[in-house]
């Protein structure tokens, strides 16, 4: 049973390795080794106030953690006492000598800050503040003490999570297999279609899975059709049944969910299908769907609730629109569709329709895949209107109506311009809603306990070690608020130096167009398929930006993304022998620079 | 005017170190041969992927370039185009007719995805060849234009030397032609090797040299050796449909990680390849009908067995093109067990300004992007002012059977045996991926291993991937093994979801902890 903080530098176990100045605590665990000098707050001179609190955060998360934590100084007759009183108890304790820690003195100022006590020991248990050492003796003469330490096992559990997602899931897994006491909580609130689904969240149910295997359906469309070219015969009449490939989609689904629960069970985690909210601190109320309600405590919980899709607000939206949480389950082909928004999942779901051969129009507010290259972006949306998907560019809907109702029925939608008074009016069978997703996290009871989220976005800010403003509930996945990530800061103030420094662009950018071998013979368009790398000028040619535009992209990506972190410059991509032929060699010959126009359409080999 | 210059180049190659000696003097006998007045600065010998890369950087930095290419026909008769292997008879049509076969596949797969396709699904070869063959020739066509367009001068010719600075060749029709140059790069490449010993053999078989060229369906086809080349071919043919049958004396893949040797091999097995294995043929013979009788022995048992087949393809090597070139006129050694070309790391043979990059040297890689790498970096040596030496280590390669695999760096073996069993740490996956679940395919072999030292970092070793698009797959990898990337920074990468590449950056289960690998949920 690990229960030394992740922060400690090393292994602080007295049973392991006996500490010579403390080793008359029996069963005390102490944070700094001999020998080593540990650090709580993070390295470096700062004393900013951030840093403060991110140390204040993680003496929070020590103490929540930790069923005693006494703050001493080796040399300490009272702490002495306290420790030995403890071990006399048979008590485990987290002891954090603090002259023997680099930052001490901070930690003594902050732990003052908490506990208006300036003085060590400074002794905690079960996240109660006892005090220093004539208060814990106090406390054991009035036994105090001892109902304090019997608190430890009232929780139900070690951890619960709320939501079954990928993130919850894993995390689930991993406290089970280092012997926690594991709950999860999911529960899927029907989307206003109805449509529900098995654990193991978006990614398996309504995300990744189905749309990947959506996606590799159409690709089979093109497939058929290049298999002519490459001397495949058979009836010209090829039909795409929706039917049919749903219910095999759903089927694989089911049996991944199955799989999900399987191996929850095998790791001993419990798992209960209701909706979990919090009621007050370490209490959580779990409804099912019957509306039964029950509750259960734990020491710590991790908010895994996910996201869900928006809708526009607009007449009409819930009651006839559909959302990527309806279309990979929808029981009939959903014929002529409006896809509104351009996020990436607006433009797969398109995609793929399109690729069945369904009239797909998709509207767009304003730019396509914000937050991705620009470029890379417009190029997507061109290649999809080559293959048949319509794109209305600035236009917003401002209502739905049914005209017909059926599987699927006829809509009509008025959308007016974003930019002028124009408006325009159109029927369609389906109306697919994929304008962005929003944090489950407001009806958790979040309030309740404190946990502080971002009343705009909704999503949980939370330190690097993700946890939240309330030292014992952490948060993962799609509800984060963005952190700074480090590197890209880095990346930004480096560009703004060399800028100030130079008064040059930062980045080289190298990009070539390219024509994958087996859409030759196939007769696919050539000088679509794009690659382009982005360098830093001022960091060896480092390569801070890869992007390809081509079949099997992902499978591309994944290795350039594992050498990106290992350093990648554009000197070892010219060093890298292809692997000949494939679409990812073409990132070993990248000659020509975006900053020197030359033409980039491929003529030869 | 043509004729006389190539007189008087012959007088002055067949005289050279006389006229050198006198150069001074006697200008008009010494032209084309003294330094700087020969007819090139550079001369390549051999128009694949590897001569044509380094005319067309030696013109780019504004040199006076040539390039001599011939194709001798195969014993079948079968010619082709500028471009050499690569283009004509290896990577591209390969890759090519793997498609083609992967899209019987994906035929296969379509009905579960939807997608309703009538039954019968035939397959015409005439009509794939056809358009591989078209594609292949505005490849060669396209070749020739940039040789025109960077001002590179090319004959079809058959080259062979005359001294240390000519060239002698043998057009079509007979006509001779001398060339001179100041330096030479020798790129002539390999041919597959026919089994002379075994009767029947050059007279009855083909090799990869005919078989993309193929008018007709080689039928039901026995594929003799199990080179990378064997497999390949055999994958594709049983991949269309054909009745296939691979012969092999011993192991699969010579070199490469064995344990994703087997892996392959046991794939086409059950995907419907033939294997004879520990057997060698010893006689070929034509039955009235025109089918092929092949006859063998079982090594094992000493048993003789037969089986008659429509083609048979010899797979088992390739041998070096220089026996025509008379290398021993300009003193360029060779290997006397391979004949390939002796060079040193800045690509020199025992003559200097004689070069040699490609299949035609011993001990390097036979791969294109190697060859073309190599050529580039030698002529930026010789004319741009460069130092940089080609790097051979760690070369990514792909060898593309029905179920492909992908790898760079060692092979398990040899990490091994370089580093010692107890300093090697591999980690290994089963996988499946998400696309054949839907398909109901069979995915047992589909396997990532990721070789590494033990001792933390854990420097990366090698990586091998078998799977759908391994070559896509391992590109990237391969940067990250020249990035010295370890173990621990492979398993920080995010994954990307869902692909089958994310698997390695996903590889938690070592060999040695004996737990399974297999990969379970998402």
């Amino acid at each position: 049973l690990e229960r030394s903080p992740p922060q400690s530098p090393g292994p602080g176990k007295a049973g392991d390795a006996p500490n010579r100045r403390s080793g008359h605590v029996q069963g005390a665990r102490v944070l700094s080794p001999p020998g080593r000098r540990a650090r709580l707050s993070s390295p470096g001179p700062s004393r900013s106030s951030e840093a403060r609190e991110e140390l204040r955060r993680r003496l929070l998360g020590l103490i929540e953690r930790s069923r005693v934590v006494i703050f001493s100084k080796s040399y300490c007759p009272h702490s002495t006492r306290v420790k030995e009183l403890f071990s006399s108890l048979g008590v485990e304790c987290n002891v954090l000598e603090l002259d023997q820690v680099d930052d001490g003195a901070r930690v003594q100022e902050v732990l003052s800050e908490i506990t208006n006590q300036k003085t060590v020991p400074n002794i905690f248990v079960n996240k109660v503040h006892v005090g220093g050492c004539d208060q814990t003796f106090q406390a054991y003469q009035s036994g105090l003490l001892q109902k304090l330490l019997q608190e430890d096992s009232a929780y139900d559990y070690d951890l619960i999570i709320i939501g079954g997602g990928s993130g919850g899931l894993s995390c689930a897994k991993e406290a089970a297999i280092l012997g926690k006491k594991v709950m999860v909580l999911d529960f899927v609130v029907p989307s206003p279609q109805g449509t529900s689904w098995g654990l193991g969240g978006t990614c398996v149910n309504v995300g990744c899975i189905p749309k990947k295997l959506m996606h590799q359906a159409a690709l089979l469309g093109q497939a058929l059709c290049d298999s002519r070219k490459f001397g495949w015969e058979y009836n010209q009449q090829v039909r795409h049944n929706w039917e049919t490939m749903t219910k095999a989609i759903q089927n694989h689904i089911s049996s991944l969910n199955w799989g999900y629960r399987l191996s929850l069970r095998e790791k001993a985690v419990a798992y209960v299908n209701s909706y979990g909210e919090f009621v007050e601190h370490h209490k959580i109320k779990a409804t099912n769907k019957k509306g039964q309600e029950t509750y259960y405590t734990a020491a710590q919980f991790v908010i895994a609730t996910g996201e869900r899709p928006r809708y526009l607000g607009i007449q009409g939206d819930k009651e006839y629109c559909i959302t990527s949480d309806d279309l990979f389950s929808l029981p009939y082909c959903p014929g002529k569709t409006l896809v509104v928004g351009a996020s990436y999942v607006a433009l797969e779901c398109a995609g793929f329709l399109a690729g069945f051969g369904l009239d797909v129009t998709v509207m767009v507010r304003s730019i396509l895949l914000r937050g991705f290259d620009q470029e890379m972006a417009e190029k997507v949306g061109s290649y999809m209107e080559q293959h048949g998907v319509k794109f209305l560019r600035k236009f917003i809907p401002v209502m739905v109506q049914q005209l017909e109702k059926g599987s699927p029925g006829k809509l009509k939608v008025l959308a007016k311009s974003s930019e002028g008074t124009e408006t325009i009016e159109e029927v369609y069978n389906t109306v697919l809603l994929a304008i962005g997703r929003d944090s489950c996290t407001r009806k958790i009871g979040l309030e309740k306990i404190g946990v502080k989220i971002n009343e705009k976005s909704g999503k949980i800010p939370v330190n690097d070690v993700e946890q939240t403003n309330v030292p014992y509930v952490y948060a993962v996945g799609d509800i984060l608020e963005d952190k700074p990530e480090l590197t890209p800061v880095a990346i930004q103030s480096g560009k703004l130096l060399a800028r100030r420094l130079f008064g040059a662009s930062l980045e080289k950018i190298y990009h070539t167009l390219f024509w994958p071998l087996e859409w030759t013979v196939a007769g696919r368009e050539n000088n679509t398929c794009y690659a382009k790398i982005i360098c830093n000028k001022f960091d060896h040619d480092r390569v801070i930006g890869f992007h390809i535009l081509g079949p099997n992209a992902g499978e591309v990506t994944q290795g350039f993304a594992a050498a990106m972190k290992c350093g990648l410059t554009k000197q070892l991509l010219d060093d890298t022998i292809g692997i000949h032929p494939t679409c990812g060699e073409v990132f070993t010959t990248l000659e020509i620079t975006k900053s020197s126009g030359l033409d980039i359409t491929q003529k030869g080999c | 005017m043509a004729a006389m210059a190539v007189a008087l180049r012959g007088l002055g190659g067949r005289f050279r170190w006389r006229t050198q000696a006198v150069a001074g003097g006697v200008r008009g006998a010494a032209r084309g041969a003294a330094a700087g007045q020969r007819d090139y600065d550079l001369l390549v010998v051999g128009g694949g992927s590897g001569g044509l890369a380094c005319a067309k950087e030696a013109a780019q930095l504004g040199r006076k370039v040539a390039v001599v290419d011939y194709v001798e026909p195969s014993p079948q008769g079968t010619r082709w185009g500028l471009g050499g292997t690569c283009v004509n008879v290896g990577c591209i049509p390969k890759k090519l007719m793997h498609q083609a076969a992967l899209l019987g596949g994906l035929i296969q797969d379509a009905p579960h995805y939807g997608w309703e396709v009538a039954q019968p699904v035939l397959h015409d070869w005439r009509k794939m060849a056809e358009a591989v063959q078209n594609h292949v020739k505005s490849l060669n066509w396209g070749h020739r234009v940039q040789l025109q367009d960077r001002k590179v001068k090319y004959f079809n010719i058959k080259a062979s030397f005359v001294d240390e600075h000519t060239v002698c060749g043998v057009a079509k029709g007979g006509k001779e032609i001398l060339l001179s140059a100041d330096h030479i790069i020798i790129a002539t490449g390999g041919r597959p090797r026919y089994p002379t010993h075994i009767e029947g053999a050059l007279e009855y078989g083909i090799t990869s040299d005919d078989i993309f060229w193929l008018k007709e369906s080689p039928g039901k086809t026995l594929v003799v050796g199990a080179s990378y080349v064997a497999l390949e071919c055999a994958g594709f043919l049983t991949g269309i449909g054909l009745d296939t049958t691979i012969m092999m004396r011993s192991i699969p893949l010579r070199g490469f990680d064995q344990q994703m040797s087997s892996l392959v091999i046991e794939h086409m097995a059950s995907h419907g390849t033939r294997f004879l294995r520990g057997c060698a043929p010893s006689r070929v013979r034509r039955l009235p009908d025109g089918q092929l009788q092949v006859t063998w022995e079982d090594r094992a048992t000493g048993k003789e067995d037969m089986g008659t087949f429509d083609t048979v393809l010899w797979a088992i090597g390739r041998v070096p093109d220089t026996r025509s070139l008379n290398l021993e006129k300009a003193g360029v050694d060779t290997s006397p067990d391979t004949q390939k070309i002796l060079v040193d790391s800045r690509e020199a043979t025992s003559v200097p300004h004689i070069y040699a990059i490609g299949d035609v040297v011993e001990g390097r890689p036979e791969l294109t992007p190697t060859a073309i790498m190599a050529g580039r970096l030698l002529v930026q040596r010789l004319f741009g002012g460069s130092s940089d030496l080609m790097d051979y280590d760690n070369v990514p390669t792909t060898v593309f059977t029905p179920l492909e695999y992908g790898c760079v760096g060692l092979s398990e073996e040899e990490a091994v045996a370089r580093h010692g069993q107890e300093h090697v740490e591999v980690y290994h996956a089963h996988y499946k991926p998400l696309e054949f679940t839907v398909a109901g395919r069979d995915a047992s072999q589909c396997y990532v291993k990721m070789v590494c030292l033990r001792e933390p970092p854990q420097l990366l070793l090698g990586l091998h991937f078998l799977g759908p698009n391994a070559g896509e797959v391992t590109q990237g990898f391969a940067l990250g093994i020249k990035c010295g990337a370890s173990y621990a920074q492979v398993m920080r990468t995010v994954g990307i979801h869902p692909t089958c590449s994310e698997e390695v950056v996903k590889l938690r289960i070592s060999k040695r902890s004996g737990l399974d690998p297999t990969v379970t949920g998402c």
